[in-house]
Parts: C-alpha cells; sequence; structure tokens
C-alpha cells in the first residue's frame, strides 16, 4: 500500500501525468457542447410544463398555438407513435402527460418554431385545462394517502411485497440477531434536503432526422445505449434507427441518467422533417432532471462500553418523487451502506422509498450513501461522546477490513483499507487558526462584511465514508471497447463511455496506449452506432470498466495481429466485472457471494469557523484521505476529491431545492445556491492505493466517496463549534442560533 | 433588428430579435458559441465577455446594447494554435474538467491579471466569486491562475 | 418588440413621454433576467446605455449628484469609497465583479426591491432621487420614493436620472446576511451611522426602507430598537425570527464600529 503526495511528472501512460486531451478546446471556447450545436434549417423546440404538482387535465387544445407564427408543430401524447411511458428501469414516466399530472414541471406538449421566442409564444397559447388536486406532499403519509400508481410499476421485479401506496420499493436488512443489546445506545433521526446536481450544461440537444425514418439524436447525456433503448420504443422505431451521438457534456452528477429533451426533439424532428434544437433554461433545468432523494433517517446504534458496535437498527425513508427513476437501486444503496464502512455483528437495516408528487428523485453522486453517511456518522460521534472515546478511536476501532463481513452477509473479499485511510486523514494537520483581525473574506458571512472576529467559533469534524463501486445486485454491468489496429501502425479506439467533465477519454488513451505500446492513438466519436454499450457514466464504474474494456480490446487486437501481421485489425470485446447476484426480498442477505463488486471509501477531517451569534459558517480547511485502488492520472483524482468535497460541502452549506405542495420555490442560481470561490476551502488529499484486485490495474473509481464523506465531515465539524445537534442539512443559521 | 459588433477585432453583423441577450446573438447568430449559457441570470459567470474592455455577464446586456461596440470573447484570446497563458496555465493545472464554466474563468481571469499581475489568494477569489464550478472545487483553478500570474 | 437607443438625456426623456409603458434598460442586471425568463414582454425597450449625462457623478454645493447609471464598481473602486462608505461597503457585496461592472444605482432604485443593497446606506445619508420627464425635474426623498414591494413614486413618462446626496461624514458601515460567503441576495442587510445622531436601515426586512434614528445616548437600546422596527416574512431565503434576531446582533456590531 502508498500514500501519494507529490505528482509525478512524466507524461503519457497510466499513473502518469496526462493533459487532457479536451483540455485545449475547452479553454478556447471550441469544444462543442449540447447546446453550441447548430445545423442549417434547424428549428427551436420547447416544451410546455404542468405548474401543477398534482392535477388532472381535463383538456388540451392545441390550435391557437399551431397558428402562431413561425409555429412548424404542437405535439402532444397523441402524438408519441410508440410506447408512451419510458423509464430508467420502469417505464412510469409518461413521453408527455397523459390525462393527469403528478410533479410541477411535467412535460405536458412540445412545440417547434423557427426561433426560440416563437415556441415560447406558441407555448402560451396551448390551453390545458386543469383540474388541481390534492397533492402527496409529504413522505412520511405518503403510504397513507391517494396511490399515485396503483397499477404498481416496480412489482414483480424481485424487490419484498408491499401493498401499501406509493411503496416503490420497500425492504429490509436482518444480520445477525437484530434485537441484540449493547452496554451503550444512542438515537438520533436526521433529514436530508433535495439537493440538485446542478451541472452547469443545461439538458441540451439537437435531433436530427435522416430522411429514411429515423432519427439522429446529438446529446448530452451519461449512457447513450440506455437512452437509444428508451428513445426508440417511443418513437415506434427498431434500435437502429435511432443513434445516439454524445454531445459535449457539462457536468452530469447522475442527473443525465434520465432522458430530458431526447423523446421530444426525436418526436418535433421526425414531425417537422427538420432538425430540432432543444435548450433548457436553468428554471426549467430544476425540473428536467432527477435529484438527490430527500430523506428522514432514524438510528439507534448499540456498543458495548469498550466501543465496539453491537447492534445497528436504522430506518430510512427517501422520497422518490413523481416517478420511480432509479428510486429501488438507490433505496437499496442506502441500506447496504447504512452502517458505514464499520464492521457490527447485528444489524436491522429498514429502507423505504416512496412516490409522492414532490420532485422525481433519482441517481445523483454518492447514490443513497450520502444520506445515510450523514446520519451514521453523526451518530458515530455522538457514540464517541456517550463513550468518551476519541471519535477517530471509535472509527479505527469499529474499522471494516477485508474478511469482514457487511450487514448484507458478504464478505469483504476485494481491497478496502478503512483504517489506513482513516489514520492518513486524521494525520493531516490543519493550519492553526489565524488571528484577528482580517480580511472579511477569510470570516463566516465573507463578503457580507459580517463580523470582524464576533462571535467566531472554530471546530474540527472528522468522518468516514464509504460506497459500492459498479452495479450491484446481478445488473449486468459490462464495457464494450473496439480497437482497431490500422496497417499505418495507428491505432482508434471506439468506445461509448460518456465523457462527463471526469476524464474517461483520457483513461481509455492511455490505457490503450501503454497496452498497445505505440502513440498514435484516436479516439473517435462516442456514438450507439459503432460499438456496444459502454453502460453508464455513474456509480464510480466508467474509469474500472472503460479500462477493462479497452485493456482487453487491445490485448485481443495484439493477439490477432501475430496471426494477421501487416493487416488491419478491428476487434470489440465486452468487459464484465465479476458478478453480483441480488439482495434477498426478506432478509437483505446475499444470495450469492456478493451483492457488490468492490468499495471504496474516503476519510475527511474539516475545520470550520461558525459565527455562532448569526449563523453563518466558513469552512476554513479539509483534509481528505481517499482509497483509490491505483490512481491513473493523480492530477485529475485529486480534481475529483476536491470538486466531489464540494458538492458534500454544499448540500451540508446551502443547497436544497424548497418546495410548498410539491412545487418548487427556488428553482434558480439566484436561490438554489452552490458554493462560490469565497466557499470553498483548500483541500489537501492523500490517495491510498491499495490496487483493487478484481479491477484493471487496480483501479477504483474515485468520483463519489469525497461526496459521500463530505456532508457528514462537515456537519461534524459546525456541530463541534456550535455544540448544536445539526440533524438536518444543509444546514440553516435558525438551526446555529435561534 | 441588426447589429453591427465589433468581435475580437472584427466587426459582425446580425439579425436579431430585438428581446435576444448578447450572449444568444453571439452563441446563436454570430458564430462564437465559446461563451456558455449555463444559468442566464448572471449568478453563474460562464458568459463572462469583455464589453467595451469591462467584465461583464454577457447574458444581461441585451444585444441591442453592444450594437457598435467592443466585445472580446474566450474565442478571441488564443493566437491561433498558442494558447493564451491564462489558457494554458489552465490546461496545465488541471483547472478543467466538464469545462463548461471555464471559458468564462479564462475571460475572468485574463481580466484580472491584466488588471492586478500579482493578485492575492484573497483577490483571485474575490474576483472570480461570480464565476460558477460545478465540477473542481476551485483548487485547480486558483492553481491555474497563480501558474499563469508566475507565482506557482 | 421595440429598443430605442437615445444619444442624450433629452432624447431619452421625449421617447420615455411616447412610450410610457416602455422598459427602461441600463446595467440591465434586472431587466435581461425578465426578460431571458419570460416575466414580461414589453413593447419597447429603452435602451439607456449611450445617455451620457447619466453616467458618473460630480459634486455640486455641499451634495453629490450620482447619476442614474454610476455602476457598482464605480461606487466601490473609485473616490466615493471615503466619501459614502457605507455606500461603497454595500457595493462590494451586490453580485458578482462582473454584476458591479453592470449593475447601476439607477436601476437599483428603478426596481425598488427591499432586498436591494444600495437602498438602506443611502436612506441613513437623507438621499433624494431625481426624477425628470419631458415636464420638468422633481425630487424625491428616498424614503418617499419608494412605496411598496417593487413599487416607486416614479411616473410613467419619468426616468431617475440622478441620486443626490449631501455626505454627513458620519462614522458608517453596511453589511449583509447570506447563504454563502459571496454572490446574495440579502438574507437582512443593514446600514448603521453615527454622526449627531444614530441612523439605521435595514435591507429585506421591510416592503419599503425605514430610517431608524435615535439619539447618540441611547446606543445601548438602539439594537433591539433597530430590530423592533422591522417587519420581516418568512420566505424561501430566511424566516421572520432569524432576520429579526440578526438585525438585533448586526445593530450592536455596527455600533462598536461606528462608535469606536
Amino acid at each position: 500500500m502508498t500514500q501519494t503526495r507529490a505528482r509525478p511528472l512524466q507524461i503519457g501512460r497510466i499513473g502518469e501525468l496526462v493533459p487532457r486531451i479536451d483540455a485545449p478546446p475547452k479553454v478556447k471556447g471550441e469544444f462543442a457542447y449540447a447546446s453550441d450545436l447548430i445545423v442549417p434549417g434547424m428549428l427551436w423546440g420547447h416544451t410546455l410544463r404542468s405548474p401543477h404538482a398534482h392535477a388532472n387535465i381535463r383538456s388540451v387544445d392545441i390550435s391557437q398555438a399551431l397558428s402562431m407564427p413561425g409555429v412548424h408543430a404542437v405535439l402532444t401524447h397523441d402524438d408519441v407513435p410508440g410506447q408512451k411511458t419510458f423509464g430508467l428501469e420502469f417505464p412510469d414516466q409518461p413521453v408527455l402527460a397523459i390525462d393527469r399530472v403528478l410533479y410541477y414541471g411535467e412535460p405536458v406538449a412540445i412545440v417547434a418554431a423557427e426561433h426560440p421566442e416563437q415556441a415560447r409564444r406558441a407555448a402560451e397559447r396551448i390551453v390545458v385545462d386543469y383540474e388541481p388536486l390534492a397533492p402527496v406532499a409529504d413522505m412520511e403519509r405518503a403510504t397513507e394517502l391517494e396511490d399515485l400508481h396503483p397499477h404498481k410499476p416496480t412489482r414483480g421485479h424481485g424487490y419484498r411485497e408491499d401493498d401499501r401506496p406509493n411503496v416503490v420499493r420497500h425492504m429490509v436488512i436482518r444480520h445477525g440477531d437484530t434485537e441484540a443489546a449493547g452496554d451503550v445506545s444512542v438515537e438520533g433521526v436526521y433529514d436530508i434536503g433535495i439537493q440538485d446536481q446542478a451541472f452547469l450544461g443545461p439538458e441540451s440537444g439537437l435531433a436530427v432526422p435522416d430522411g429514411e425514418g429515423g432519427v439522429d439524436i446529438h446529446v448530452a447525456t451519461q449512457w447513450l445505449h440506455v437512452d437509444r433503448a428508451q428513445v426508440a420504443p417511443c418513437l415506434g422505431l427498431p434500435l437502429e434507427q435511432v443513434r445516439i451521438h454524445l454531445a459535449g457534456v457539462g457536468g452530469a452528477f447522475g442527473g443525465r441518467e434520465d432522458l430530458s429533451m431526447q423523446v421530444h426533439g426525436a418526436l418535433l424532428a421526425l414531425h417537422t422533417n427538420r432538425p430540432v434544437k432543444i435548450v433548457y433554461n436553468r428554471e426549467e433545468s430544476f425540473t428536467g432532471h432527477v435529484h438527490r432523494h430527500p430523506a428522514r433517517i432514524w438510528c439507534e446504534h448499540r456498543a458495548t462500553r469498550e466501543g465496539r458496535l453491537v447492534n445497528v437498527r436504522m430506518r430510512i425513508l427517501l422520497d422518490g418523487g413523481a416517478y420511480a427513476s432509479s428510486s429501488t437501486a438507490v433505496a437499496s444503496n442506502a441500506a447496504s451502506f447504512a452502517v458505514g464502512p464499520y464492521e457490527t455483528p447485528n444489524a436491522l437495516i429498514e429502507s423505504t422509498v416512496v412516490y409522492s408528487n414532490n420532485p422525481p428523485c433519482g441517481a445523483m453522486r454518492g447514490f443513497g450513501a450520502v444520506q445515510t453517511a450523514f446520519a451514521a456518522e453523526a451518530q458515530m460521534d455522538k457514540l464517541a461522546e456517550a463513550l468518551e472515546i476519541d471519535p477517530v478511536e471509535l472509527r479505527l476501532l469499529n474499522a471494516l477490513k477485508p474478511g469482514d463481513v457487511l450487514p448484507t452477509g458478504q464478505v469483504i473479499t476485494g481491497s478496502l483499507p478503512i483504517a489506513e485511510t482513516i489514520r492518513a486523514a486524521a494525520a493531516l494537520e490543519p493550519p492553526p487558526a489565524e488571528a484577528f483581525p482580517r480580511d472579511p473574506l477569510r470570516l463566516p458571512g465573507g463578503a457580507g462584511n459580517t463580523t470582524r472576529g464576533e462571535g467566531v467559533k472554530r471546530g474540527v469534524g472528522f468522518a468516514v465514508g464509504f460506497k459500492n463501486i459498479a452495479y450491484s445486485e446481478g445488473f449486468d454491468d459490462f464495457c464494450a471497447a473496439r480497437v482497431r489496429l490500422l496497417a499505418d501502425g495507428s491505432a482508434e479506439v471506439h468506445c461509448a463511455a460518456a465523457e462527463v467533465g471526469q476524464g474517461v477519454t483520457g483513461v481509455i488513451l492511455q490505457v490503450a496506449r501503454t497496452e498497445l505500446g505505440i502513440e498514435d492513438v484516436r479516439l473517435a466519436p462516442s456514438q450507439t452506432a459503432t460499438v456496444g454499450s459502454a453502460g453508464s457514466a455513474s456509480a464510480s464504474r466508467m474509469t474500472w470498466m472503460a479500462a477493462g474494456a479497452v485493456r482487453d480490446a487491445c490485448r485481443a487486437v495484439l493477439e490477432e495481429q501475430q496471426r494477421r501481421p501487416g493487416e488491419e485489425i478491428d476487434l470489440e470485446q465486452i468487459y464484465r466485472h465479476p458478478r453480483t447476484t441480488p439482495l434477498d426480498p426478506e432478509t437483505g442477505q446475499i444470495t450469492g457471494e456478493r451483492a457488490h463488486v468492490a468499495f471504496a471509501a474516503c476519510a475527511m477531517k474539516v475545520v470550520a469557523e461558525v459565527d455562532v451569534e448569526l449563523g453563518l459558517s466558513r469552512i476554513v480547511w479539509i483534509g481528505a484521505a481517499q482509497d483509490v485502488g491505483k490512481a491513473i492520472n493523480p492530477q485529475q483524482v485529486e480534481g475529483q476529491i476536491e470538486g466531489g468535497t464540494a458538492q458534500g460541502l454544499g448540500l451540508a452549506l446551502m443547497e436544497e431545492i424548497q418546495t410548498r405542495d410539491g412545487l418548487i420555490t427556488n428553482a434558480s442560481f439566484t436561490d438554489y445556491l452552490i458554493p462560490t470561490t469565497l466557499d470553498m476551502p483548500p483541500v489537501e488529499s492523500v490517495l491510498i492505493e491499495d490496487p483493487e484486485p478484481d479491477a484493471p490495474y487496480g483501479v477504483k473509481g474515485v468520483g463519489e466517496p469525497p461526496t459521500v464523506v463530505s456532508t457528514a465531515a462537515v456537519a461534524a465539524a459546525l456541530r463541534a463549534a456550535t455544540g448544536r445537534a445539526l440533524t438536518r442539512v444543509p444546514v440553516k443559521p435558525d438551526d446555529i442560533c435561534l | 433588428m441588426r447589429i453591427t459588433v465589433r468581435i475580437n477585432g472584427d466587426e459582425h453583423q446580425a439579425d436579431c430579435w430585438e428581446g435576444e441577450s448578447l450572449l444568444f446573438a453571439l452563441r446563436e447568430k454570430l458564430g462564437f458559441p465559446g461563451s456558455k449559457n449555463a444559468c442566464e441570470q448572471g449568478e453563474c459567470g460562464s458568459c463572462s465577455v469583455l464589453l467595451d474592455g469591462a467584465l461583464v455577464c454577457a447574458c444581461l446586456v441585451l444585444a441591442a446594447q453592444a450594437d457598435g461596440h467592443d466585445v472580446t470573447t474566450v474565442e478571441g484570446l488564443a493566437e491561433g494554435e498558442t494558447l493564451h497563458a491564462v489558457q494554458q496555465a489552465f490546461v496545465d493545472a488541471g483547472a478543467v474538467q466538464c469545462g463548461f464554466c471555464t471559458p468564462g474563468l479564462v475571460v475572468a481571469t485574463a481580466d484580472l491579471l491584466q488588471r492586478n499581475a500579482s493578485p492575492s489568494d484573497d483577490e483571485i477569489r474575490e474576483a472570480l466569486s461570480g464565476n460558477l464550478c460545478r465540477c473542481t472545487g476551485y483548487a485547480k483553478i486558483f492553481d491555474a491562475v497563480r501558474l499563469a500570474a508566475g507565482k506557482a | 418588440m421595440d429598443v430605442l437607443t437615445p444619444r442624450s438625456l433629452d432624447e431619452a426623456l421625449q421617447l420615455k413621454a411616447e412610450h410610457p409603458d416602455a422598459w427602461p434598460i441600463q446595467g440591465g442586471t434586472d431587466v435581461m433576467v425578465a426578460l431571458n425568463f419570460d416575466r414580461g414582454r414589453p413593447a419597447t425597450m429603452l435602451n439607456l446605455n449611450e445617455v451620457q449625462e447619466l453616467r458618473g457623478w460630480w459634486r455640486g454645493d455641499g451634495s453629490l449628484r450620482l447619476g442614474s447609471g454610476l455602476t457598482y464598481a464605480e461606487i466601490e473602486h473609485g473616490e466615493l469609497r471615503t466619501v459614502l462608505p457605507a455606500l461603497a461597503e454595500a457595493s462590494r457585496t451586490v453580485g458578482s465583479p462582473q454584476i458591479r461592472n453592470r449593475g447601476t444605482i439607477g436601476g437599483n432604485l428603478a426596481t425598488s426591491s427591499p432586498a436591494g443593497d444600495a437602498l438602506p446606506p443611502l436612506l441613513i445619508e437623507d438621499a433624494v432621487v431625481e426624477c425628470a420627464s419631458v415636464r420638468g425635474t422633481r425630487e424625491v426623498p428616498l424614503g418617499d420614493f419608494v412605496t411598496g414591494v417593487k413599487r416607486n413614486a416614479l411616473a410613467a413618462d419619468e426616468l431617475i436620472t440622478a441620486v443626490v446626496v449631501a455626505p454627513s461624514g458620519a462614522a458608517q458601515t453596511f453589511m449583509k446576511i447570506g447563504p454563502r460567503n459571496a454572490m446574495v441576495i440579502a438574507v437582512v442587510s443593514l446600514a448603521v451611522s453615527a454622526g449627531d445622531e444614530l441612523r439605521a436601515s435595514f435591507g429585506s426586512a421591510s416592503p419599503k426602507p425605514v430610517l431608524v434614528t435615535a439619539p447618540r445616548a441611547e446606543a445601548a437600546g438602539f439594537p433591539a430598537q433597530v430590530a423592533g422596527a422591522a417587519t420581516p416574512i418568512d420566505d424561501v431565503r430566511g424566516t421572520r425570527a432569524y432576520r429579526v434576531h440578526a438585525l438585533e446582533v448586526l445593530t450592536r456590531r455596527a455600533l462598536e464600529r461606528v462608535l469606536a
């Protein structure tokens, strides 16, 4: 195992500093994002969305809209030629609302016009007669209220039977003696608000009809092939007539796993026989993608007097909003990682995700583990306090290690250096407290000039988080890559992995150059037509999966070259990680060797200064140690740690989609705030390299662990500074000073 | 309406709907998509350009207000294939992930360094506080600014 | 939609008289958000960028005349910093550098938002708003100019041409609370001065700006007095209870600064 802090300076292959191939065009403004695409004769699409969270639609009259200047098409659900609904896992969401709407901002009709203003004006003339209904807005009452999906879209997929209204998935993990008592017990209830991915590039795409009934969709997405699998049936087209091309992606973080404009753009393009571009504005973007699930988590931790966990009992309630998206997997992940990276002989974890008329929720960086880490790490601190044990020591005492058993019964067989990661983070020394007076920019309240030191208290928090890498629970998780070795000695790599900013294109080239032993390697554009599915750029899986697939394809090509020297070789290979199996629906225990393929952890120390009289905070410094397997590109790994930390800090301090009866009340960057340059402290990071035996080159995904832990770690620092319980994030000034 | 704007030194004309922002005109009508459409409400800085030398959000300028004025966009910084020092520093420091904020940050940084060749850390943070980045946590962006300022 | 771009104040006033429904646009930091997010579609926009008379500031006899086109950046970085320090501190808290390069004091007045950052520091300095039309010019005290939430006394044919203020020279400060450390709309803000008397005005805590005064001898009770004068609401940015609490804390801290 190695710890890395210095950056190597060599250029080119695995483990080395590699300048990103997309960086020069990005800094010049030449990189083509989805919203940058323009073709001659292009129309602009616009979406009419529901102003209600829950309503019946009595009628939709598009006649006036159709007669508006510049308008080429106005479509409703009647115009969807194929399957009327779609969904990432369960097709429970209408392409365009059918007789009812279940959330604020649900698409009702779409318009194509010459200019976006004409499209907006036409949409305004669509007359929709709504009958507003009482919304299911309180997740704690959802199982008693009107069933929004009485036909139970998620039933029959091997989940626990639960006939209560609005249950998307209910699961229980029973581990050991679920009634086992300890010497001490601490309880707590924790709440997490709705976080938005807030990627900077709003949902955008361009659909181009091919003149033969098919369509090319250029879109910013995380998974080209699953988009195609959802789009084609709705269009009533065979898969090969729908070609998805990756356009430049302005951030994703889970928010581009579900469809946004893909079907709408294609419908308009096929209807008008013109290219159609759709670009959401920021307000629309808040309704255009799923969010991080809000949660309420009840916890009871029982331990021995020495601090060993005896029994962890947690009940997790997640609000999935109007449609299923990936809620079933999020609920399961929340349960699987609820205890945190600690061994406990006994556990009872219950996790429920419900439908409601709140904003739909699904994948976001951390995927269920963020919410439970916030709760579980607060509990560990509470336990440390009750036992008068140092919080870091308590964590070390219980730290998971290879050979230990998870609450699901899975034995950890791969790399999981939790104790080493904790020690490395704990060893990082924050800078000493800075004296007053100082520039208000370096005080809580920042530019607002609210203190010159009055009320300011300092606190240090510590937390650890972990989660799975790649897909779990029996999902057939694979990635295809195709390598062409040309007669001139150069090579071309095809892989549909989505470059969402994480740098996977660089990884692919590094692997190909390493394996082929040549420098002249090009990466072909990501698209569905030329290569098989890469799976999604999510679950911290893309580096691992793409590296595996490209490695295998390169090796196959080299092998074939031995047989056919001098010829062009073109081979596609599919890589799969070791197989996982589902959890037992009644006990939550593994049904095979493992439900998750691998794990990664991050430990974090945070120093906060809080103006306890005004409830304002400034995070001063963060030290992080992360279990990264093998850093393929150390500079990019650090970038993931810093950026992932910032998102968790945002959830701890400021980020929340606010709703009133299901309606979003802060759908703007004026009122949904993300951290600025004055909110993010320096992040000192240590990379713990303990190669993952099952992964190519020993890599682990690195994107999610810092987000999983940083919310918990920042909250811990605020608690240390204020002495308050702070059981809800984002922490509001009121929670600190009233 | 027709507007004439000097962009990166050359005069360009476009026919605009009167309600269009300079950002929309640049991106969709004038052939300069480098400035980005992230929030269109002046909260993120992704569309930062210089209007008569002043750093502004192009989304908050009515296209008609730029008629007869000088605009410098991110596309105007490099000299052919040779990157501007700020651009090169962003590449070298690893300050680019998804890159949607990058054009605005590059323009804002170039503006900062032109006014203040060796800014303090506080000055860097304050000068870039209007440029949101969702990927990097800003650390490598600060590295890039210091690198460009020759202080790395 | 039409965009009219007058080249002189006379022309601007003439056009505003002819098009009383026209939306004036100067820095555009409020107006463009409304346009971009389809919150309104005026028949006519009146672009004031080319009217030189509205730019900059001048000294008059004992008073300053701040052109309505004066930007926050000009206030923040120029000589005004020493003459109107609370206004300069407030300017530094407005949005981002990009916003401060474009946003103007006239726009802040015209929007008449309870959160307008320039309003409290101007009110404690007894600023007067100069409203002009083809009918003539009138001066309206700031406290009378803003009549409610986003409402003001400007007539349909009038433009704000300037703000006139006689700097008191009193020690003064401005503070603003937001949910993050830069680029926020005020959850609550406060301007305080200590000259012949104590003066305070706050933002985001009443429908229109309120001036609170007390003799210097009554400094001890002033924080509670200021908090008691506020009539805030609960909204997405903060709660009523927090705003009242914060005003009291801020006033106490402000007095420590200005009475030092």
